[in-house]
């Protein structure tokens, strides 16, 4: 599965409150660190696994409780419409 | 202030010119359309120069419904070209239906038109009574048991199409103890400006007669957000009456609405009648009662069309 930002869903970063937000239509996400990690990688061409295998060369954490976290978050953004797969 | 920038108004606006920089300074640009003047050219356009998102609206799920409710002939049709035309822009896609007691019937049908239609989001919103609906408010009212069906129906469409289509959907104060956060809040998130260069706390504001509101054309819109008197009005917690002045809520809801209190009991700076704690709640109460079978009363704009 790879996801992507729904049409219309775009990862923004707002310089005036120096955070990242996820801006989509009349709403607006702002995702913690953990969550703003996985969606700089979210990039349409990396699939769950290459997201997760990013993730565990980055942080020093068992792949499992990291992948635990990607289909966490993504099925929550995509039941949310914010992403798709 | 925000970071969405929602284009709406009059079709000879620049909204191209007006998108692109828009987008250039960071804002979510969205055009919020009746759909009758989209053309697949202009929305090549406005695709091009960054255009985030568009809403359609609709006003009922059969042409006959919406025809009668929006009293304009062939509006539905056009609309449904507009949907797919935006789709085939590959811009994505809002309906917004606005509901009443003559059209909640119909609100399965209109999540399966958002389907069908190719719509990521609909938005379910009850008409706010101001103005001309305000006028027919007896006929547009909905009972408590059109509400809880209605509620009923949202719940079940959002399990069945999760992850194809989000459903905003939001029950009309008038069957609340609390009111709405409006705006969240009077110039504390969200400006609009008008058509008109009208720098607005909010687009129904200049319902308000005898508000004066700054104009950009004279102004800047720090100065019209920070100085002018009309934002800084109802800012805050200040100018509150009683019950809201040390009311728990008042950091949560602001008091409400001031174009409702307004509408409602002539002073927008009462305590929005949707507050059970307002001594003007009873306005509420009886129009629920009211709710009947009145005719309606069409707009102008709409009768002169027909
Ligand atoms: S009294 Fe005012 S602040 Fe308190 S709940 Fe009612 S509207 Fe909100």
């Amino acid at each position: 599965m790879i996801p992507h930002f729904a049409p219309g869903v775009r990862l923004h970063h707002d310089k005036a409150r120096a955070r990242w937000v996820v801006m989509a239509p009349e709403r607006m996400f702002i995702p913690d660190e953990t969550a703003l990690e996985v969606l700089h990688l979210v990039d349409g061409a990396r699939d769950l696994d290459a997201i997760i295998d990013a993730l565990v060369a980055k942080f020093a954490a068992p792949r499992d409780a990291i992948a635990a976290d990607v289909h966490a978050m993504v099925e929550d953004l995509t039941n949310r419409g914010a992403l798709q797969a | 202030m925000g970071r969405c920038f929602r284009a709406s108004g009059g079709a000879w606006l620049p909204i191209v010119e007006i998108t692109a920089a828009a987008r250039d300074a960071g804002l979510y640009t969205n055009l919020i359309t009746a759909g009758v003047l989209l053309d697949a050219p202009l929305l090549a356009r406005l695709k091009a120069a960054g255009l985030d998102h568009v809403q359609l609206s609709i006003q009922d799920a059969e042409a006959e419904g919406a025809e009668r409710i929006g009293g304009m002939k062939g509006a539905h049709a056009r609309k449904q070209v507009a949907a797919r035309l935006v789709r085939e822009a590959g811009l994505p896609l809002t309906l917004n239906a606005v509901v009443h007691r003559q059209n909640l019937h119909n609100l399965p049908a209109m999540i399966d038109l958002a389907i069908a239609w190719g719509a990521a989001r609909l938005e379910v919103a009850h008409v706010q009574y101001y103005g001309w609906a305000l006028e027919n408010r007896a006929a547009l009212m909905p009972t408590r048991t059109q509400l809880d069906e209605a509620t009923r129906v949202v719940e079940a469409a959002r399990a069945r199409h999760k992850g194809r289509l989000v459903i905003d959907y939001v029950v009309p104060d008038y069957y609340a103890a609390r009111p709405k956060p409006c705006m969240g809040g009077w110039g504390n998130r969200f400006l609009a400006v008008s058509p008109a260069g009208n720098v607005l706390p909010c687009h129904a504001a200049e319902s308000i007669t005898g508000m004066v509101f700054p104009n950009i054309r004279s102004t800047s819109l720090r100065a019209a957000w920070e100085d002018s008197e009309a934002f800084n009005r109802f800012r805050g917690t200040a100018w509150m009456p009683s019950p809201c002045q040390g009311c728990e809520n008042a950091e949560r809801d602001w008091g409400g609405c001031r174009c409702q209190a307004f509408a409602l009991i002539g002073d927008a700076a009462a305590t929005d009648p949707a507050c059970a704690l307002s001594p003007h709640h009873a306005v509420l109460a009886s129009a629920i009662a009211e709710a009947g079978d009145a005719a309606f009363i069409y707009r102008e704009f709409s009768a002169a069309q027909s």
